[in-house]
């Protein structure tokens, strides 16, 4: 039996059904719409359908090929996840929005076409953005307009590149846009429109800030949600139109980097996340620039074992945060006595991003490396491994370390709730079997691999393990040498000014001169859009000359100076 | 049967010619309402049959009145585009009226109800006449009597400044009236004809001359002044925030259509494509003008406090997509300049219908008012959401197939940096329409405010709901309004399906 059904429509709908239901309804509603969703999509017929004539131009809103039911599935997952993470929550826009911004984002990965692309696109950023305001504080108000705005633009970005694209080619499909010698530079201006587009939303260098902006400042559930979809839907539309587009491999290289020494002198550990997400986007970016069948095999892999363990990770300080009303790590400690399941689950999602051998993160991120080994291209495996020690220190270490073990805080708190239990048992199960059974996972991986590819061989497993084991000693020494962690938040900053040094300090040193500039310019550029603001209000806002209410005479002079400049005009014209 | 249809086009306008001094004899309010109701649905019906006679299949119709031949008698002539703006009036009034009747009672003095019905009919049968009929004089003829009978609508509204707004709409409007016929008049000079289709026929010869030249020039100011046109346009904020929400909701969503429609078929059909825009390059003038109205009005649109007059600006920017579709003079842009006809008659209809029903319950439309209300008329807000998501030209909504095919209209063109333009403008409504939904959503009502539900009306609502929802299903099924327009643009260009 097959269905036709639009993947992702299902939820969509099953929003507005949502807001019509009361109280805990609607979560358990949300849960059975986004399972029933999973079932259709289980049944669903391969290939293209649900095409429709929108003016000229024929749709194709479902395509199913393997690319997109990899990432439908990995969605679909995450979602029923996120639906029972998020039984408490008595809000039906938080259950609505959740469903609609995951509903479009599956839907964005079967889009056949542009169009379709860019109408999930623009859904995904409006109703995201709800998750975030859903905290109801003045910040996540702020930070909600200009995460809007950024989702926006990039649609519009989008929407640009797909108008010239269209007119260059006459064609909406969404297949592989680059060309064959993998050159942005080469490309025609609406397929450089879409790229930036895309890379907006992956959160690429100097265009990443909204994400640590935003997705700290949301609710304890909609982090959840937004670690997985948004920049997951761009990693899938890379994949998809840019795939082996060589500036990428830079791109994900510089993402792999960046965000490590923010991610370790950062005291909210919410955005730690943020930034350990973009660092993990990084290798995924990196599989699509190398575009070989084996990395992309490794983007999609490791998007799927990523949006599991970040998910579990947003859960575990999701679940932190709903107990003790903080997640900054000076305020935190020694929290393993109060919640010590939400301990372990944390701990596995560590140990997953940090790729240890029986994780997923392991059997996922090696795919990338070793394309990246087959390619010969040593200063990026070099820079991956890096950055994988990196992770390492603020997301494996860091994230468990302040939050459940340091000095004690002192704070006694409950377990998290049940349901949030059964949601971090689901992911970190998932996480561990996926790392002991890669089976299943490589068998949805769409792209064909001349030989079956095999994570555990003795020198994958050795190499990892000695990685791991020298990050953690570094850690353990730096520890030892700056004393124990203090106990003070002053303090605890101190230790982190020691990662710091440890850091590249290079990196730091070429960050804090770009972002002199970059604020230099910045406040240049702002000077100038005052100016314009000031001009525009001057004769736009009541009493300007544009909004207020003219004399009849002055109208009728305006009548006259047209006529006589039209008179003067086609006489000047007239042939002698 | 086959008579009465062979007689549509006349029928058409001579209906409501004839029900509008019917409603002074009915006089009974109540029963004034259903037959000024019946008859603007029978003109919709009666438009709805003409479209269905010229497209997709049949041609265009002209209609000899009294059996006089043309050039000597007077023709009516209904092709797509005319069939089009048709639907567009007659649908309008139709479902004004179905929703007039609670805002009327509220709005206007219970003695006056007659007149108002008759002015209405009167309004619609001059902007009907205008839009079927072959004959230059005629549109100045049918332009007055839209026009005197708008005046008095205008001047109904409640407050003293409607007084004001409509005299200087009748000031405008008259100066406007008498540069259009002063231009008929200098055509007729030189031609000695006044017949549409054997104007374009002798205009040709006399092209040259300083006469015809000078008749363009009045003729093109006059219907600026019209349809809005930037810098002519101020006439209109005034007149749409002041004036009844009925007759703000049709006016807005027709009158300045038909003069759309009148600059159309002059400009492409009398003076002939060539002559106005390669010899005369009125479309550089457009150009400018209607670049220079989207900017203008969505940037004064966004610091209004007054939504109705927000809205009002806001049409201003919209004639200027549509004015601008006309300057592109390819077939996509007059597709998006004609389908926007369509489409912003929907948008704005409904969304001027909305601050009828937040005027019914409210007695205001003023931002301060409306803090909080998206709780107390959550279907009404909503309607204003759908509504403001089709002015920013939204995917799914008409407002996107208007600016779809300007954009693709200004890349023909190879205008690139006007299509970037279209796009800038459009978060310009982004702007303004978030401004309102922000107040109405996100903000907390004054301590002393009521909180209470209170839904408009049912009918009202449902009106405003058809309006915006057909805006809607013509979004996702564009294929019918983007058909006649691009029909309808290859009409006027000569081109060849």
């Amino acid at each position: 039996m097959t269905t036709n059904a639009p993947p992702g429509a299902i939820m969509i709908v099953g929003a507005l059904v949502i807001l019509l239901l009361r109280g805990r309804r609607q979560a358990i509603g949300a849960l059975l719409i986004t399972i029933m969703s999973l079932v259709s999509l289980m049944f669903c017929s391969r290939g293209t359908y649900g095409t429709f004539q929108l003016f000229d131009y024929q749709l194709t809103v479902v395509r199913v090929d393997g690319l997109s039911l990899a990432f439908g599935y990995i969605f679909h997952i995450a979602a029923i996840i996120a639906t029972i993470y998020a039984l408490h929550v008595r809000d039906g826009t938080q259950h609505a929005a959740g469903l609609i911004y995951a509903g479009s984002a599956i839907g964005a990965v079967f889009a056949g076409d542009l169009i379709t692309l860019f109408t999930y696109w623009e859904i995904t950023a409006v109703s995201s953005v709800f998750l975030i305001w859903a905290s109801r504080t003045d910040r996540s108000y702020k930070a909600g307009i200009r995460y809007l705005i950024i989702q926006v633009g990039s649609g519009v970005l989008l929407l640009s590149g797909v108008l010239l694209h269209v007119r260059d080619t006459g064609s909406i499909a969404f297949d592989h846009l680059i060309g064959e010698d993998g050159a942005i530079s080469h490309a025609s201006p609406g397929v450089i429109l879409i790229f930036l587009a895309f890379g907006i939303k992956c959160a690429f260098p100097l265009l990443h800030n909204w994400l640590q902006d935003a997705y700290p400042k949301s609710t304890v559930t909609g982090a959840v949600f937004l670690s997985t979809f948004t920049t997951k839907l761009a990693v899938y539309a890379l994949a998809r139109g840019f795939a082996g587009t060589d500036c990428l491999i830079w791109i994900g290289v510089t993402m792999t980097l960046f965000p490590i020494v923010f991610a370790v002198i950062e005291n909210d550990l919410r955005k730690v996340l943020a930034y350990s997400l973009n660092n993990q986007l990084g290798f995924m970016v990196v599989g699509i620039g190398i575009g070989s069948a084996l990395s992309l095999n490794g983007t999609v892999a490791h998007a799927f074992c990523h949006i599991l363990y970040k998910s579990l990770l947003f859960m575990s300080m999701g679940a932190v945060l709903y107990r003790t009303g903080t997640c900054q790590a000076s305020k935190l400690g020694g929290l393993y006595k109060s919640m010590p399941i939400t301990a372990i689950c944390c701990i596995i999602g560590a140990a997953s991003i940090s790729a240890f051998p029986l994780t997923n993160g392991f059997v996922s991120k090696s795919l990338i490396l070793s394309a990246a080994a087959d390619h010969h291209m040593i200063a990026v495996w070099l820079l991956l491994l890096v950055a994988s020690a990196g992770v390492m220190e603020h997301s494996g270490i860091k994230i468990p370390f302040f939050a459940f073990f340091a000095h004690d805080s002192g704070i006694r708190c409950k377990e998290a709730p049940k349901h949030m239990l059964v949601a971090m048992i689901i992911a970190a199960t998932l996480c561990i079997g996926i790392g002991v059974f890669p089976g299943p996972l490589y068998s949805i991986l769409p792209y064909d691999m001349t030989e079956a590819y095999v994570p555990y061989t003795v020198g994958h497993v050795v190499g990892q393990l000695q990685l791991l084991l020298f990050a953690m000693l570094a850690f353990v020494f730096l520890v030892k040498f700056r004393v124990y962690p203090p106990e003070t938040p002053s303090e605890n900053l101190d230790t982190d000014w020691s990662y710091r040094r440890a850091a590249p300090a290079v990196v730091g040193a070429v960050y804090f001169v770009g972002g002199i500039v970059w604020r230099a310019l910045l406040k240049l550029g702002r000077g100038q859009v005052d100016d314009v603001l000031y001009v525009v209000r001057r004769i736009c806002a009541p009493p300007g000359i544009f909004a207020r209410t003219w004399t009849t005479s002055g109208m009728v002079i305006w009548a006259t100076i047209l006529l006589g400049a039209y008179l003067l005009l086609y006489y000047i014209r007239v042939a002698p | 049967m086959n008579q009465l249809l062979y007689h549509l086009p006349v029928l058409q306008v001579v209906i409501p010619l004839l029900a509008a001094p019917a409603c002074v004899v009915i006089r009974q309010r109540h029963l004034v309402w259903l037959w000024a109701t019946v008859v603007t649905w029978a003109c919709l019906a009666m438009s709805i049959g003409l479209l269905m006679r010229v497209y997709p299949t049949g041609g265009a119709i002209t209609y000899e009145i009294g059996g006089w031949v043309a050039p000597w008698g007077i023709v009516y002539h209904v092709d797509a585009l005319t069939a089009l703006v048709l639907v567009i009036v007659t649908g309008v009034g139709a479902v004004v009226m179905l929703y007039a009747r609670q805002s009327v009672n509220d709005e206007i003095p219970a003695e006056r109800h007659h007149l108002f019905y008759a002015a209405f009919l009167l309004c619609m049968t001059g902007l009907l006449g205008i839009t079927v009929t072959g004959d230059a004089f005629n549109v100045f003829v049918f332009l007055e009597i839209s026009s005197l009978s708008s005046y008095v609508l205008i001047a109904l509204g409640r407050g003293r400044r409607a007084l004001t707004a409509s005299f200087r709409y009748l000031v405008m409007g008259t100066i406007g009236g008498t540069f259009i016929l002063i231009g008929i008049g200098l055509m007729y000079m030189q031609t000695g004809t006044l017949n549409m289709a054997d104007l374009a026929a002798r205009l040709p010869a006399v092209n040259d001359t300083r006469t015809i030249r000078a008749a363009f020039a009045f003729f093109t100011v006059g219907v600026s002044v019209k349809l809005a046109l930037f810098p002519l346009h101020v006439w209109l904020p005034n007149a749409y925030t002041y004036a009844p929400s009925v007759i703000t909701s049709f006016v807005a969503a027709t009158a300045t259509k038909v003069s759309v429609y009148v600059l159309v078929r002059f400009t492409f059909i009398i003076f002939g494509a060539e002559f106005a825009f390669t010899d005369m390059k009125l479309d550089v003038v457009l150009l400018a003008l209607a670049i220079a109205a989207m900017f203008i009005g969505s940037l004064v649109a966004i610091y209004q406090t007054n939504v109705k007059r927000l809205l009002a600006y806001s049409s201003l920017a919209q004639i200027g997509y549509m004015v601008l579709g006309i300057s592109l003079t390819n077939v996509n842009g007059l597709t998006g300049s004609i389908v926007h006809l369509f489409n912003h008659a929907m948008m704005k209809g409904g969304l001027f219908m909305v601050m009828g029903c937040v005027m019914l319950r409210i007695g205001s439309v003023h931002l301060r008012d409306m803090a909080g209300l998206g709780k107390r008329m959550p279907w009404t807000m909503a309607a204003f959401v759908v509504g403001g998501l089709n002015l920013i030209g939204v995917p799914l909504t008409s407002g996107f197939v208007s600016k779809w095919y300007l954009v693709l209209g200004a890349l023909d063109r190879g205008w690139w940096p006007i299509a970037v333009l279209i796009l800038l403008s459009s978060l310009l409504a982004v702007v303004y329409v978030w401004r309102v939904i922000e107040v109405v959503y996100f903000r907390d009502p004054p301590e002393d405010a009521p909180t209470e539900r209170c839904e408009a009306p049912l009918m009202m609502l449902v009106m405003t709901w058809l309006l915006l929802g057909a805006s809607i299903v013509f979004g996702v099924w564009a294929q019918i309004p983007a058909g006649v327009s691009k029909a309808a643009a290859q009409m006027l260009l000569g081109v060849t399906p």
